[in-house]
């Protein structure tokens, strides 16, 4: 019955649009697509849909309450992977850092009072994190030098709900992680991106409202990503997925620009000197860079006075450094249907001129320069544009195949056997001092299986409180760093070893 | 028990690893009696952290092949498993590299070894801003540690070369640094009645003793030079009470975007391995090294040079590539100091963009500091051969020398 009513209505549309294709066939006859309906996108990770970025708990472990007055960082240091900490509503001034797995840190809000971090222009980052399985949300930030929220190497993340104002260079920046999802934020007065994903892979950006930044959602040196339904608006650039030269990831490829609102982001780029987004030309909706594979689809583009969307190489960005590892074209760009409007109605000299040797002036929504390979645009008639000489027609009009780029069950951590954990921990550490049958630093190992023979807990609680033995020996120093899991198993290993008899 | 199973194959390799760390630690302890014995049969054990493969190869393992990284790239955070490195040479290889690399018999006038500029107790390198090479010539750079150097894609300073096998034999013909040609180099070496025997174990299947053997047994040695034990490293693995207060504090001002350190010295390398061009000032007299402006034959990277590594980094002061900082505490206010500040006037550079200004504190630049001194960790440290094939004097022996005619000065004074 329902699929009956939408053949009815693609069938309605085509006799339309069929209709509309005559009429202007007497001028110039522009290949008019459908967007409804019709091909979908068949690249890209075409994995199930998941509206989450967080594994399921195992267990669920404790609830910790931090009031105003109450440290937060001594809640983080106090709670253990699966528990959740829950912050109420008042002041705190710190750098809360997170250096475990599995910790939900959460802000209560109450009758919209939230619990707020205040760097009062003096702190350098609110939040940093490097564990996996984080959750951050419904926290006020404000007033700190570098970050709001920042990760280095943190997989499966959520950042949501969470209003963040000025906090220096960036608002959320979540680097080299794998498999996060960043929604429902409020971010604004930042002197980079207020949204920055920084060499990572299958992120989800939605539902955010940015303005009053330089940059309002970056993806940069980042792979699967998908921006959309966001508001950014009042910034100096709009959205942007580009590639960085001179970073350790050299790529960026599969990202989807799709159902933002793009509006009038032409305030002064006040950022930093030498700084990557220095260069971005204020007055730019969508700018992609060196970036491969990226689909602009059904956004809002209207009021930018250099251009809807400005798509270049590096060849095209002299400010930038040499990086011979990286491709400097931005590749199999795909722009499908856009609303985009009074656009490029006051550009830079840079575009006009170029635009000029196209015989084109007034408004520009699409500017492209640069070698770019594959890259393709339905209905291209509709737009002011520059540069699309070699864009063909696309053969897919949308991207409903592609839910998001979230790793369904999240992204694991490597599995290690017990044995292979065990000869890692004693390789790496105790065969510095510890030698089969003779005795090196500490007394042979051969020694230490005959006083803990079928006895590795034995060995496990000496390692974590070692006590002088034997005088002749140094004291040993504590193993108690290691985890648990990774105790028992090199006492397991160093128990099991056994060597053939010297050869004679 | 099933993991037992899996360990029988590699019971006889275990224990030559034993043998080796025994060795090993003869070089070092003071009970240990006098000398090495002269050197006639390579070890057949490899170095601490190398599991002995069923081929007769050395193997590493870290604690950080308990992790992922993105992309296997090797950067991140805490829990990141590190970049690709080099390992699977034979240990007779590795053993054959490291008298090699103590032997000055490998310089045209036999009085330098690659030891004299990268030394063991010295962090792998010299103590000097600038090294010094043959004829006490004054050199342009500071010699690099080679610690972890498994770990790197490229080297030199200006990233010139790809390997470490071809990095090996260059300083060897610099006519600044030992000054050889390879001609000399292979008669001097198949001239010391040692060597060609040792060539012989190390690399069984060839005829005669040639450059890439040396090179290979070179990059072997090197690559055996492992510090992943420092007290950062307990912390990243999940100990939170191996670092201090300050220390803890002083890591997340490394990883704040305020001052950016952890941008190009990534964990847990400590590098991110590219070229950056931060505008650090050369010594006095000495004028603008154009660094990897030469390698790539692009004036963008003017005075570009490898980001290093930060492992053991307290124990190689003075600092940058031409030594111009003596302590961390003057290289953290460099780069506090503002972006260029130390460009002279006029002078052209496309600075890094995470050059910028970040204004931190006294404090600040103190915790900085702090941290950078939990990534020392010399636990694998190889051992210093008392004496060499050649039978010339090695930097130990050079050492143990000037510290005889120190005491002896001093007694007299």
């Amino acid at each position: 019955m329902k699929k009956a009513k939408t053949l009815g209505i693609i069938i309605a549309l085509v006799a339309f649009v069929g209709g509309w294709q005559l009429a202007t066939n007497l001028n110039s006859s522009p290949q008019i697509t459908s967007s409804v309906g019709g091909a979908s996108y068949g690249g890209g990770d075409q994995a199930d849909s998941v509206n989450t970025a967080l594994p399921e708990r195992t267990v669920n472990g404790q609830i910790l309450t931090v009031n105003p007055g109450d440290s937060i960082q001594a809640a983080v240091e106090a709670a253990q992977p699966g528990d959740t900490i829950q912050v109420m509503p008042g002041i705190y001034s710190e750098t809360v850092y997170i250096d475990k797995d599995d910790i939900h840190l959460v802000g209560v809000i109450k009758a919209g009072e939230r619990a707020t971090l205040d760097g009062l222009g003096k702190l350098n980052d609110a939040i940093l994190y490097s564990g996996n399985n984080i959750l951050i949300a419904n926290f006020k930030i404000t007033r700190y030098k570098g970050n709001g929220i920042m990760s280095q190497a943190g997989n499966n993340f959520e950042i949501r709900n969470n209003i963040i104002i000025d906090t220096g260079i960036y608002g959320i920046f979540p680097q080299l992680g794998v498999n996060g999802l960043i929604e429902h934020n409020i971010v604004s007065g930042i002197a980079d991106a207020a949204i920055y994903v920084g060499m990572s892979d299958n992120i989800h950006v939605a539902h955010n409202q940015v303005f009053d930044s330089v940059a309002g959602i970056e993806i940069e040196n980042s792979r699967h990503a998908v921006v959309e339904n966001n508001y950014t608006y009042n910034n100096s650039g709009g959205i942007l997925a580009f590639i960085t030269p001179g970073l350790p990831i050299k790529t960026t490829y599969d990202v989807i620009i799709r159902n933002n609102f793009i509006l009038d982001n032409n305030i002064p780029n006040f950022a930093a000197p030498g700084s990557t987004v220095a260069g971005i030309p204020s007055g730019t909706g969508i700018l992609v860079m060196a970036a491969d594979d990226v689909i602009i689809e059904g956004n809002i583009i209207v009021d930018h006075k250099v251009a809807g969307i400005l798509i270049n190489d590096h060849g095209n960005a002299p400010g930038l450094t040499l990086d011979p590892d990286v491709d400097p074209n931005a590749d199999r760009v795909m722009i499908l249907d856009n609303v985009m409007h009074n656009n490029g109605y006051d550009t830079i000299d840079e575009v006009r001129a170029f635009a000029l040797t196209e015989l084109h002036t007034g408004d520009i929504d699409i500017f492209q320069i640069g070698p770019s390979q594959d890259s393709c645009i339905i209905n291209r008639h509709r737009y002011h544009h520059v540069g699309l000489g070699d864009f063909a027609e696309c053969d897919f009009s949308n991207t409903d195949s592609i839910h998001n780029y979230l790793i369904p069950g999240a992204a694991k951590p490597r599995i290690i056997a017990s044995a292979e954990r065990g000869e890692i921990a004693y390789m790496g550490i105790c065969a510095g001092c510890h030698a089969y049958d003779d005795v090196l630093i500490g007394p042979s190992t051969r020694d230490i299986q005959a006083m803990y023979a079928n006895n590795p807990q034995g060995i496990v609680s000496y390692i974590n409180a070692p006590f002088k033995v034997r005088p002749e020996y140094p004291e040993m120093p504590a193993q108690n760093y290691l985890d648990a899991e990774t105790q028992l198993a090199v006492a397991d290993y160093l128990l099991n070893i056994q060597l053939e008899p010297s050869q004679p | 028990m099933a993991f037992l199973l899996s360990t029988l194959p590699r019971q006889n390799l275990i224990k030559q690893v034993y043998r080796l760390l025994l060795l090993s630690a003869l070089g070092f302890c003071s009970t240990a009696s006098s000398v090495e014995p002269a050197t006639t049969t390579l070890s057949s054990d490899c170095p601490a952290s190398f599991l002995l493969s069923d081929n007769n190869q050395c193997l590493l393992r870290n604690l950080y092949q308990l992790y992922n990284s993105l992309g296997d790239h090797g950067i991140g955070g805490l829990k990141t498993a590190l970049p690709a490195h080099r390992d699977g040479f034979s240990p007779e290889q590795i053993d054959l590299g490291r008298l090699l690399f103590f032997d000055p018999v490998l310089s045209a006038d036999q009085s330098v070894s690659c030891a004299s500029c990268h030394n063991p107790s010295q962090g792998f390198s010299d103590g000097l801003g600038r090294s010094v090479g043959i004829h006490g010539q004054l050199g342009s750079r500071s010699a690099p540690s080679l610690w972890n150097s498994a770990f790197l894609k490229d080297f030199f300073w200006d990233a010139r070369s790809q390997s470490l096998e071809e990095q090996a034999l260059s300083p060897l013909f610099s006519p600044q640094e030992m000054g050889n040609n390879p001609s000399q180099l292979l008669s001097s070496l198949r001239a010391v009645e040692a060597y060609p025997k040792l060539f012989k174990q190390a690399f069984p299947d060839t005829k005669d003793l040639s450059l890439d053997q040396i090179a290979t047994a070179l990059a072997a040695f090197q690559s055996s030079l492992i510090s992943l034990n420092s007290r950062y490293d307990q912390y990243a693995h999940g100990y939170g009470e191996a670092l201090n207060a300050q220390e803890i504090e002083g890591l997340n001002i490394f990883r704040s975007f305020v001052a950016r350190c952890s941008q190009c010295h990534m964990p847990p390398l400590f590098t991110n391995q590219q070229i950056a061009v931060i505008g650090s000032p050369e010594p006095e007299d000495m004028p603008r090294d154009i660094g990897a402006e030469k390698t790539f034959d692009s004036v963008k990277l003017k005075g570009g040079f490898k980001v290093p590594s930060l492992r053991n980094i307290a124990e190689t002061a003075p600092y940058m590539h031409s030594g111009r900082f003596q302590t961390l505490r003057e290289v953290a206010e460099f780069y506090s100091g503002g972006r260029g500040h130390a460009v002279p006037e006029g002078e052209d550079l496309l600075l890094h963009w995470h050059i910028s200004e970040p204004d931190l504190n006294a404090d600040e630049l103190d915790r900085l500091v702090d941290f950078m001194r939990t990534l020392s960790d010399s636990s694998m440290l190889p051992t210093v051969p008392h004496t060499v094939p050649s039978g010339l004097t090695t930097i130990s022996g050079k050492a143990a020398r000037d510290n005889n005619s120190q005491k002896s000065s001093s007694e007299k004074t």
